[in-house]
């Protein structure tokens, strides 16, 4: 039998769940030594298994394992004798105990995710931490994600890890009082890591879509529970969803993006859309009307394929809506997009000019693509502008492909 | 870059001055139009839209029922934006959906002093 594939698949869905029970019985500070216990875990099953082959159930065999080191390291260590003994919380259990049963392993991932979330730490450091302990990536992975190096991102979760120990962070949901504010730090980092998979300029296909699908799994375990099962979840979950259908038309057979306009709609996935579909209603529960909301809802418009005016209108008033609550300039300009759609070019090029984005490449393709068919010097130019600005190849080819679209005859 | 206060007036009060639910909706389309281009331009400070019921208090314990009751046009909803200078802020005003109905106003002041928590 061939183990190759087996164990990073486990390390994928099982390390993760390790860590979460182990730090949650040691107590935050002890991360450290959760990670090196679930690692060393692995590191055993390999040795063991390349020789004996695999066991019948190697996801018990790998929470008895780690339940027998977990018991030895509490046994030996002085640390834990002199200092995380005395303050252990639930006294009553015998101080070998490792819970390792289902409903321990959601409640620890739970507080886990909220414990890694933490306003302590900078965002990115919150998505490194989460790739790490919430979706168990391996470090090589994580760089690849963010195109940097192992050591970057060793670094940069050990400051996270010292923080977090400083912050004395503990392990747990948070109080109903702290719960909006510190359940929407959760959310924005879900939705980085999702954004990180759906936007990157990784070339890694298959990792960007497990990014996605990792920040839906988490956001899912959210909706699981019923303390965080609030409107706004529900809104996120929904949005992720309606983005993700679009995940095989967005990217033709050369890896290339597919604007759009272009994409091949028999493509999209209609299971998700009726997923979204069925998160948004959901999330319309409760008087709670977050940027998820809004964005899900001009999400879910995007998957209505008619170029109908019905279409562009909502999506104009729910960008007019978001602006309120949410302001970027990616907002700002497909709100401007929409307007085109809605009250036609010239409006929408009056309202274009007003926006200070001159500095975006997606400004002045906006206005390219506005002055089109209506002054195609002005097109030109602004196309030109946002080669210049824009950062990737596929980028560049996109804006070459516009410009050569544009029928230019030189004025005298 | 200042902050200045838009106040809008209008009738609230007179039964027959009230639009029907499909004019509202239409007034509530260009008025989120009319903001989202503010906001759109990151100069969309905050805002509020205000029920059409209050009391007004007065002088010697004199508390009637408002908004404002001795003329027609009351305080509808108010948004702070931010501007260069009046100029710009008028500009913004100007656009304001509901200057399209008669008797309506636009008052625009500069927010000079800040209260804040200490």
């Amino acid at each position: 039998m061939n183990e190759g594939p087996l164990i990073p698949h486990l390390f994928r869905t099982e390390y993760r769940k390790i860590v979460a029970v182990l730090c949650k019985r040691f107590g935050f500070e002890q991360i450290a030594t959760a990670e090196d216990i679930a690692s060393d875990t692995f590191l055993t099953a390999a040795q063991t298994w390349g020789l004996k082959g695999i066991p019948p159930n190697p996801a018990a065999w790998l929470y008895n394992v780690a339940k027998n080191k977990a018991k030895n390291h509490l046994q030996r260590n002085q640390v834990f004798a002199s200092r995380v003994a005395p303050v252990l919380k639930d006294q009553a259990i015998a101080t070998d105990e490792i819970d390792l049963s289902p409903q321990n392993i959601n409640d620890s991932q739970l507080q886990m995710m909220f414990a890694v979330c933490h306003p302590a730490i900078p965002v990115e450091a919150q998505i490194g931490l989460s790739l790490r302990i919430l979706c168990g990536f391996g470090i090589d992975e994580i760089a690849n994600a963010f195109l940097t190096s192992k050591e970057t991102i060793n670094k940069r979760l050990f400051r996270a890890r010292e923080k977090l120990r400083e912050a004395k962070v503990h392990i747990g949901l948070p109080a109903p009082a702290e719960m909006e504010e510190r359940l929407s730090a959760v959310l924005a980092t879900i939705y980085l890591l999702f954004n990180e998979g759906y936007y990157s300029i990784s070339q890694n296909r298959t990792l960007r879509s497990e990014l996605c699908f990792e920040a839906m799994r988490l956001c899912t375990m959210l909706v699981e529970n019923e303390s965080t099962n609030q409107p706004s979840v529900n809104a996120l979950l929904a949005l992720m969803c309606f983005h993700a259908s679009r995940f095989d038309a967005r990217v033709n057979e050369q890896g290339g993006p597919v604007l759009y306009e272009e994409q091949d709609t028999s493509l999209w996935n209609t299971d998700l859309i009726s997923k979204g579909g069925y998160f948004l209603h959901r999330a319309s529960g409760g008087r709670q009307l977050s940027r998820y909301h809004l964005e899900a809802g001009i999400a879910y418009w995007n998957t209505q394929p008619a170029d109908a005016r019905e279409k562009w209108e909502h999506i104009l008033q729910l960008y007019n809506q978001l602006l309120l609550v949410a302001y970027s300039p990616m907002a700002a300009l497909n709100r401007t997009y929409a307007l085109s759609k809605v009250c036609g070019k010239q409006a929408a090029i009056a309202a274009a000019e007003k926006l200070d984005l001159a500095d975006h490449h997606f400004y002045h393709l906006l206005l390219g693509e506005l002055y089109t068919g209506i002054d195609q010097p002005k097109a030109l130019q602004h196309f030109q502008q946002a080669l210049l600005r824009a950062k990737t190849d596929a980028d560049r080819r996109a804006i070459q492909q516009k410009m050569n679209g544009l029928d230019t005859t030189p004025e005298v | 870059m200042d902050e200045y206060l838009l106040l809008m007036r209008l009738d609230i009060l007179t039964k027959e001055a009230q639009p029907s639910p499909e004019q509202l909706e239409v007034y509530m389309k260009q008025y989120y139009d009319w903001v989202g281009g503010i906001a759109a331009q990151n100069k969309f400070v905050g805002g509020k839209g205000l029920s059409t019921e209050g009391k007004v208090l007065k002088f010697n314990n004199v508390m009637t029922d408002g908004p404002y009751a001795e003329i027609k046009e009351s305080l509808a909803g108010f948004i702070i934006i931010k501007a260069r200078d009046f100029d710009e802020a008028v500009s913004f005003a100007r656009e304001c959906p509901i200057l399209k109905g008669e008797g309506n106003t636009v008052e625009v002041r500069k927010v000079v002093t800040e209260h804040h928590n200490c």
